[in-house]
């Protein structure tokens, strides 16, 4: 996520602060903070394996100590969202107290709760900021993604903060095989509801997982992504998402640079602390916001993000002539590929990464994510992935759900 | 890029300025970031030094002053000019 702070930032003097912020900040510039695993959708895709709330999830009073550490942090503002943040029932009680203590707010919602009246609410807030998801220009495309109905319910959301006055809100897009040809589309619409264009990434996290060998794009798509990104880049938010697409050539705006446990990080709605928001596992685990010293001590002393502030020193990338570009790529991507961490991006646009990823066991061996809030049970609008007769078989959740003995 | 030349021939030192009431300033090691509350923008000041002229800006009649009382040399003058000049043109800073 890098940072979608999500103005690429603009150094006021020339020079690298990629060479600042790779040893790390005092408090992160962009924190991804999910309120709730809670979801009334099931998305194919859903970086976090949402659906059931955790019954372990902060509450209001654990949310508003969080905020007034951030205050003090001076964490600009924070990214929230889930699951669907808005259906926590204290979410606007959150959202006011965070702007109130100067943290300012933007979240993350399928637009399940943009009402006329919350849009002209929301309007009217200068350190409110929307993220409305969509991942298809047309219902066709985005429901086979975030499920039957989806489409619909989002583009009403737009409709509302449009009529209301809310200028340059957020619409972000998972950049997948099926929607990659539908880039102008996309940009019409947001073009249309004077909205903001954000692209990201597809990473195999979550039931990502599950989708990734069918949904993301592949190579001609990816050069055709990056042409795209550079022809319209400064209109179009990434949250730096594409920086090992930096390798073809000309870097993409933005700080081309992993910035997990640097710059960026992820509370879960337990109060976990993980290096990103697309790196849920125990392996990424820094802390929790309810240890003693709370998440500033999380940051700022936690020993797995003392370890990711050292330069990257071996590793066959470091050999790679593009490595300057784009340092080795997602260290999450890689991960839940089970592509080493020093090694190529899965999506290495040199192409470093294919005779690993052929592997027949791969996919098998990679790390599965260390926690599942999935719907158990249908849901309704279940998505239904586009060139695929049915569901997929879901993997069982424990042995024990398959196998009695286990 | 002629925008930012003229932007930078624009910038009046004898000016009062200050900082946006909507931006936030954040010290680090490096020199600073700053957040634009309005324009969601980021930016970032590389320089110890700048960060002390922006934070003497309000107290000062001018922004030339500002530079010399954090102690920028005349020689380097010109060099936060240009920063300042990058400063307004983002709204970062504004006239009093």
């Amino acid at each position: 996520m890098a940072f979608s702070s999500e103005a690429p930032p603009r150094p006021v003097q020339a020079g690298r602060l990629v060479d600042h912020f790779q040893y790390g900040l005092d408090a992160p510039i962009c924190l991804t903070w999910e309120l709730t695993y809670a979801c009334n959708l099931a998305c194919v895709h859903c970086l976090s394996s949402s659906g059931r709330r955790n019954p372990r999830e902060l509450t209001t009073d654990e949310c508003k100590a969080v905020i007034d550490e951030l205050e003090r942090m001076q964490v600009f503002y924070v990214n929230i969202g889930g699951g669907e943040p808005t259906v926590r029932p204290d979410f606007w009680e959150l959202v006011d107290y965070a702007t109130a203590h100067r943290v300012g707010v933007k979240f993350s919602t399928n637009g399940v709760r943009i009402t006329p009246e919350i849009a002209r609410r929301l309007a009217a807030s200068d350190y409110v900021d929307v993220q409305l998801s969509l991942d298809g220009a047309t219902a066709e495309v985005n429901d086979a993604v975030r499920g039957a109905g989806s489409y619909a319910t989002v583009l009403r959301a737009m409709e509302n903060l449009a009529a209301a006055g809310m200028r340059g809100f957020k619409i972000s897009v998972v950049a997948t095989r099926h929607n990659i040809g539908q880039l102008d589309a996309f940009k019409a619409l947001a073009d249309r509801y004077d909205a903001q264009l954000r692209l990201t990434r597809l990473r195999p996290s979550g039931r990502g997982a599950d989708v990734w060998d069918e949904l993301h794009p592949t190579a001609e798509q990816q050069r055709q992504l990056y042409d795209w990104l550079v022809a319209n880049g400064d209109q179009v938010l990434t949250g730096d998402s594409f920086f090992h697409l930096s390798a073809y050539g000309e870097a993409l705006p933005g700080l081309n640079l992993c910035g997990a446990g640097r710059v960026v990080c992820l509370i879960d709605p337990v109060g976990d602390v993980y290096a990103c928001p697309f790196a849920i596992h125990d392996t990424f685990l820094a802390g929790n916001v309810r240890d003693v010293g709370g998440f500033t001590r999380v940051w700022r002393e936690s020993e797995l993000f003392r370890e990711l502030r050292q330069p990257q020193t071996g590793g066959a990338c470091t050999k790679c002539s593009a490595f300057d570009a784009c340092r080795g790529g997602c260290m999450a991507a890689k991960f839940f590929t089970g592509l080493p961490l020093d090694g190529p991006d899965p999506e290495c646009v040199q192409g470093h990464a294919e005779a690993l990823l052929v592997g027949g066991d791969r996919a098998a061996s990679a790390p599965r994510p260390s926690q599942d809030h999935s719907h158990r049970g249908p849901v309704r609008g279940q998505p239904v992935l586009l060139g695929l007769p049915a569901r997929r078989e879901s993997r069982p959740a424990r042995m024990c759900d398959e196998s009695p003995l286990a | 890029m002629s925008a930012q030349i003229h932007a930078d021939a624009d910038f009046d030192l004898d000016a009062a300025w200050r900082l946006h009431p909507q931006v936030a300033v954040r010290p680090e090691p490096f020199g600073a970031l700053l957040y634009h509350f309005g324009t969601r923008q980021l930016s970032f000041l590389k320089d110890r030094r700048l960060l002390a002229v922006v934070q003497e800006l309000a107290d000062c009649p001018s922004a030339a002053e500002a530079c010399r009382v954090a102690g920028v040399e005349p020689a380097t003058l010109a060099r936060y000019r240009a920063a300042l000049a990058r400063l307004a043109h983002s709204h970062m800073i504004a006239r009093t």
